[in-house]
């Protein structure tokens, strides 16, 4: 690991400042995986700025009636607060699939938004990557790419955004607050014209639109009624502690057998936390049946382009996605459980 | 926390581990892990080094009570906090924690490796579940607030960031159950 140097300033904006003077200077909160991967080469910043202390750690109710998390705040104590698990239960239940308890309790919400992809080329210093090292290649098409993308990848890059929490954050339609040099912003997670993330192109290395010195402070969830009837579905190799095979997050609002709100997500699919604005778009009005549930996924996933070894996450993101909003057209408003809500 | 006096070049800083009650006044290169600052530089060695990654519980230590990997946590960042190692949990006079005589009574070990992330990890998850946090198998997050009944399910997934390679996961959950019923 290169050496490195270690500040502590006093608020945001000298942060700010110093990381946004320093080519090689990277803001550390909770550092699960930024420590890992100075430990692994991927990463060797020459300058370390603990935003731990900077950062707002409180759960707050806003004036529109949502929340606003400070991006300080640990994923833990994200999922364990009365009001996010009643009226976003989506988000906790994906915070909580999420890591692991030790995890958990370092990691940030800010940290987490941009932790890196672990896919396997990326995290291999010996290897091409054209993220790590743009222009080196992707051995990942014709390699390993069994937990890639099937939707939103590139001929240069097709790996996967790892977060569980930013999917709920997306169906939430979630804002990020920024701070930077030139000044406060907010940025949604996803939005119809672009967000936070950006999607590969031949530009693998650039995930957000983030600026160098940009510091995420917040992220704000909108009121959202639908939100109280979501859930969260992860599958993955293990029972636990692994990373998503697909994901969804639902949201779902059932009047008179008709869908009048919905809201999908889908993860481990794509380099980005995946909107499922057409399957929305299709099931808006619709009855609420499992054939409507799986015309809206068919539509989602249409543009997909799965590799030889991935293409069973077509099958699999249709199935869960019609199961979950199966479900959540029983289980109704009122926050009730999913059956199965931790598999 | 206290602001540390360094300038952006120092690799290296003077600090004060908090380790069991103990103040260890240390200059660690800014590389240093928790986990290597315990087993290299105090002698704690009941801290394990398993993969090094944040994969595998091994490390697992308390920083002001919660329980995280030892191993991604640079050793600068937990300055000044309460940190609580294997160690540390036993009684002044020797008495056992009763997580430790359980895995005793259980025989919740083979190689033994992996034992001391299990028991500082676990001490933290009772109090987790006491404190009424959910987990990924809670069947509901809005209907109790109070603690959490520990079954086996629950006992399984909040520990999943422990893992043993002997497989002595059925004593362990047995020795985490036994004390998770005595504890109100």
């Amino acid at each position: 690991m290169r050496p490195f140097g270690y500040l502590t300033p006093r608020d945001p904006a000298a942060a700010i400042a110093a990381v946004t003077g320093r080519p090689g200077a990277t803001f550390v909160a909770g550092g699960t995986n930024l420590v890992d991967l100075m430990k692994l080469g991927v990463a060797a910043p020459d300058l370390l700025v603990d935003v731990t202390g900077l950062l707002p750690d409180q759960i707050e109710p806003t004036a529109a009636g949502g929340l606003r998390i400070g991006a300080g705040v640990r994923n833990s104590d994200l999922a364990a607060d009365p009001r996010v698990r009643a009226a976003y239960p989506v988000l906790a239940r994906a915070v909580l699939a999420g890591a692991s308890g030790q995890l958990r309790n370092m990691a940030t919400v800010g940290g987490n938004l941009l932790q890196r992809t672990r896919c396997l080329y990326f995290q291999d210093v010996t290897k091409p990557c054209n993220k790590r090292d743009p222009g080196s290649g992707c051995p990942a098409r014709a390699g390993d790419h069994r937990n890639l993308a099937i939707l939103g990848g590139s001929p240069h890059c097709v790996a996967t955004h790892p977060s569980d929490m930013a999917v709920a954050l997306a169906a939430l339609d979630a804002v990020v607050h920024v701070e930077g040099s030139a000044g406060p912003r907010a940025v949604p997670i996803t939005g119809p014209l672009g967000g936070l993330y950006r999607l590969p192109g031949d530009e693998p290395d650039r995930e957000t639109t983030l600026e160098r010195g940009d510091l995420i402070t917040a992220v704000e969830l909108p009121p959202l009624g639908c939100a109280r009837n979501s859930a969260y579905r992860k599958v993955r190799d293990r029972a636990s502690y692994a990373f998503a095979v697909v994901s969804v997050a639902a949201a779902l609002d059932v009047a008179d057998d008709k869908v009048r709100d919905v809201r999908l997500a889908i993860g481990a699919v794509a380099p980005v936390p995946w909107r499922a604005r057409t399957a929305e778009r299709v099931l808006a009005g619709r009855p609420a049946t499992a054939q409507w549930f799986g015309r809206a996924a068919d539509a989602e996933l249409a543009a997909a382009a799965p590799l030889p070894d991935n293409a069973f996450k077509l099958t699999l993101a249709r199935n869960v996605i019609v199961r979950m909003l199966c479900e959540l057209a029983r289980t109704g408003p009122a926050g009730a459980a999913p059956a199965g809500a931790g598999s | 926390m206290l602001a540390l006096v360094t300038t952006a070049d120092d690799t290296s800083s003077e600090l004060t581990l908090m380790v069991n009650g103990t103040a260890h006044r240390l200059r660690l290169d800014h590389r240093t892990t928790l986990l290597d600052a315990l087993r290299e530089h105090l002698g704690l060695t009941g801290t394990k080094k398993g993969c090094d990654h944040g994969q595998c519980g091994a490390c697992t230590v308390l920083v002001d009570g919660r329980r995280v990997n030892s191993c991604l946590l640079l050793a600068v960042m937990a300055r000044e906090a309460g940190i609580t190692t294997i160690e540390g949990l036993a009684a002044p006079d020797g008495e056992l924690h009763p997580l430790q005589a359980a895995f005793v009574e259980h025989d919740a070990l083979q190689c033994g490796y992996c034992t001391p992330g299990q028991i500082c990890s676990a001490t933290a998850m009772l109090g987790e579940a006491a404190a009424g946090w959910p987990s990924a198998v809670s069947a509901s997050l809005t209907g109790e607030t109070g603690p959490v009944t520990l079954d086996a399910a629950e006992i399984r997934e909040r520990m999943s960031g422990n893992l043993c390679r002997c497989g002595a996961y059925v004593n362990i959950l047995a020795a985490i159950t036994d004390v998770a019923r005595e504890v109100p």
